[in-house]
């Protein structure tokens, strides 16, 4: 055994309180995210055992999962929904926690506003109802999602009680061709390994391509680590980091900062540390990818066809179900599909990266008649800086109007419901069945890729719209 | 939240021979708003279970008279997707205690031991065997026995191991939770907390 040590060895290491032989760790938590679905039941079993939150400081509270994206300085109408908030509320002000609600200058989905205020830092251990909190791993920490009894968990103790998970390394080297977006990157490497080759494991991003990508595109990409099955995924810390993190709300300030500074250098994974697995993928391999199929592993590069049920791996029967969920064939193009609709949102791409990728291509032109878009910011930062940039008025321009944050469509649990066999381009992170409403029928891509849907009303490549940028 | 302790399960099972099933196919999103933890079990499946008028779809297993049982045996990669706990107490308060797979989602795995569904993972080739032991016959008896660790298709005898974290096992056995444990070790995490620089 090797005694050097992995950005996650590193990490995980310095937060476990008790190791209980034979059994899971007990790690300590430094940020604890909450919001309105799965943390209801967590505080109603806190509060049946007498007892309350352990650190309200360490704890915050935002609406984001079941919120309207239009109208939300009106009260919520679903009755449901607005019990959940209610009692989001209630509950974070009976224990001291800070609740960023409705309407809220800092609201938003809970994956965007952590980072935006400091909250996210390397080396935490961050945890959050929402298995989506990956997303924090690309500042160095580690970050995933528990579910409601480990909510409870972390409100009453601030641990959880984890095995350490194994250890995989993801080496892309090489630079990536035009309009292949972070979001291709995470889309390529889940077809590769499908939706459970990670399953088990933790995972570090290293290479080239990671380290040459802004912070953003870090977030996407440890964002949909856990749909490969991982516990989690994360990026050492560098200059970027720390630039990206300096000076925000929750940081550590002064000499906090330069002592959190001497900790976080010490964090990379060192030379000749052993992963329990080791994958590499060359960046030249790489295009826009799109889905065809209804889970994220099923992608493929945008110019490809849809591949026969026995070149794939896993059962036929399977394959060819969710195709008929689609109403796709094998051997099908997917460029030219119509669609109907397209989402550009979620924690996966709904920060001012994102909107600038899908203002670039649809400035000066319009917006499709077949299509109903929806374009939801990740927060009221994000929303902020869209209409600071002047890019609202690209998005107006075209056509298409802006929405109020929240999680919207990527999970459907709000009014935004692809309806029944209609196709949405959609830069969230699960195509299931039903995930954006009862029948709903998802194509995950890339910001580019669903802006160009959005004006052409189909599949595009949007290298033919950039090409025409170029010669125009 | 405790729940009923678990030892030597004997029951027939429900077959759902279907790879990749989602928690959003377990519960859809929409059920998930709910600030109490009862009534999943009515949604269980739901999509699946019922048209768009509520009417049941006669071809779906939990629609069938002829299976029942406490044990859900399901296709591989059981539980993937979203962190939803709902998953688990659907399946928990539809009358499940166990569900058998040949591989697990970790989160729902992880899940369902928190709140008393035991995963039992086995082999491909044993899952087979369960598949066509209830497709010949859906009255088929199955055993779990946690303290052997142990999977026994009674009928014909055969049988297999499985695999349980030594904590986790005890947890169930005793229908202990998590927090009980960490209750119990208060100071030392108070402790460690005040030696933590964030
Ligand atoms: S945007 Fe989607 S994945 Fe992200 S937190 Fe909201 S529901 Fe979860």
């Amino acid at each position: 055994m090797s005694t050097k040590r992995t950005l996650f060895d590193k990490v995980w290491d310095s937060h476990v309180v008790q190791h209980i032989e034979n059994g899971p760790d007990v790690l300590f938590i430094d940020r604890h995210m909450v919001h309105e679905v799965t943390s209801p039941v967590a505080f109603l079993g806190i509060k049946n055992r007498g007892i309350k939150v352990m650190h309200p400081e360490k704890t915050f509270a935002t609406a984001d999962h079941n919120t309207p994206t239009i109208n939300q300085h009106l009260p919520v109408q679903d009755p449901l929904s607005a019990n959940q908030l209610k009692a989001l509320e209630e509950n974070a002000n009976a224990h001291g926690i800070s609740y960023w609600g409705l309407g809220h200058e800092k609201n938003g989905i809970v994956h965007v506003v952590g980072p935006e205020y400091g909250i996210t830092l390397p080396g935490a251990t961050i945890v959050c109802g929402d298995s989506h909190t990956s997303t924090h791993g690309a500042f160095g920490a580690i970050a995933f999602g528990i579910g409601t009894s480990e909510v409870e968990m972390v409100l009453a103790t601030q641990c959880i009680m984890q095995t350490k998970p194994k250890s995989m390394r993801i080496n892309i080297e090489g630079t990536l061709s035009k309009a292949v977006t972070p979001k291709d990157v995470a889309l390529y490497i889940i077809s590769q390994l499908t939706t459970s080759g990670a399953t088990g494991y933790f995972v570090e991003y290293a290479g080239e391509v990671f380290r040459n990508m802004s912070m953003e595109g870090r977030m996407t990409v440890c964002n949909l680590s856990i749909e490969m099955g991982a516990r989690g995924g994360m990026i050492a810390p560098d200059e970027k980091t720390f630039d990206y993190v300096k000076g925000r709300e929750f940081a550590p300030k002064g000499d906090d900062w330069d002592k959190a500074m001497a900790f976080w250098k010490t964090l990379p994974t060192e030379d000749g540390a052993e992963f329990d697995k080791e994958v590499t993928f060359d960046a030249a391999n790489i295009e826009p990818m799109i889905t065809y199929g209804t889970n994220p592993g099923m992608g493929i590069g945008i110019s490809n066809g849809i591949p026969d049920a026995e070149s794939v791996e896993g059962g036929v029967a399977t394959y060819k179900k969710s195709l008929q969920y689609m109403d796709f064939s094998e051997g099908d193009s997917m460029m030219g599909k119509k669609i109907d609709y397209v989402f550009l949102g979620s924690c996966t791409n709904g920060r001012i990266e994102d909107f600038r990728a899908f203002a670039s291509i649809i400035k000066g032109r319009k917006k499709a008649d077949n299509v109903t878009a929806w374009l939801v910011p990740g927060s009221h930062k994000v929303e902020t800086a869209i209409k600071e940039e002047g890019i609202l008025d690209i998005l107006n321009e075209a056509g298409f109007e802006l929405r109020e944050p929240g999680c919207s469509a990527c999970l459907a649990m709000n009014e935004d419901k692809i309806p029944a066999g209609k196709y949405a381009v959609s830069t969230s992170n699960r195509n299931f069945e039903g995930r954006q409403g009862p029948g709903a029928r998802t194509l995950l891509a890339s910001p580019l890729v669903a802006a160009a849907a959005a004006v052409t009303g189909k599949v595009t490549d949007p290298r033919e719209l950039m090409e025409e940028i170029l010669a125009g | 939240m405790a729940y009923d302790k678990f030892n030597i399960l004997t029951t027939s099972g429900v077959p759902l021979p279907i790879e990749n099933v989602d928690t959003d196919q377990i519960i859809p999103a929409r059920f998930l708003k709910a600030t109490e933890r009862k009534g999943f079990g009515d949604n269980l499946f739901r999509d699946w279970r019922y048209n768009s008028d509520d009417s049941p779809k006669k071809d779906f297993v939990l629609n069938n008279p002829k299976y029942s049982g406490r044990i859900l045996v399901g296709g591989k990669n059981f539980g993937s997707g979203s962190s939803r706990e709902h998953a688990a107490w659907a399946i928990y308060d539809y009358g499940f205690r166990c569900v058998v797979s040949s591989f697990f989602a970790d989160i729902f795995r992880n899940n369902c031991l928190n709140i008393g569904v035991l995963p039992v993972q086995v082999s491909p080739e044993f899952l087979e065997k369960i598949f066509l032991a209830i497709e010949a016959d859906p009255t088929t008896q199955i055993e779990v026995n946690l303290p052997e660790q142990t999977i026994t298709i009674l009928e014909s005898g055969e049988h297999e191991s499985f695999d349980i974290n030594v904590y986790k096992k005890a947890n169930m056995l005793n229908g202990f939770d998590d927090i009980d444990y960490l209750l119990n070790i208060k100071e030392q995490i108070q402790e460690f907390a005040a030696n933590r620089p964030l």
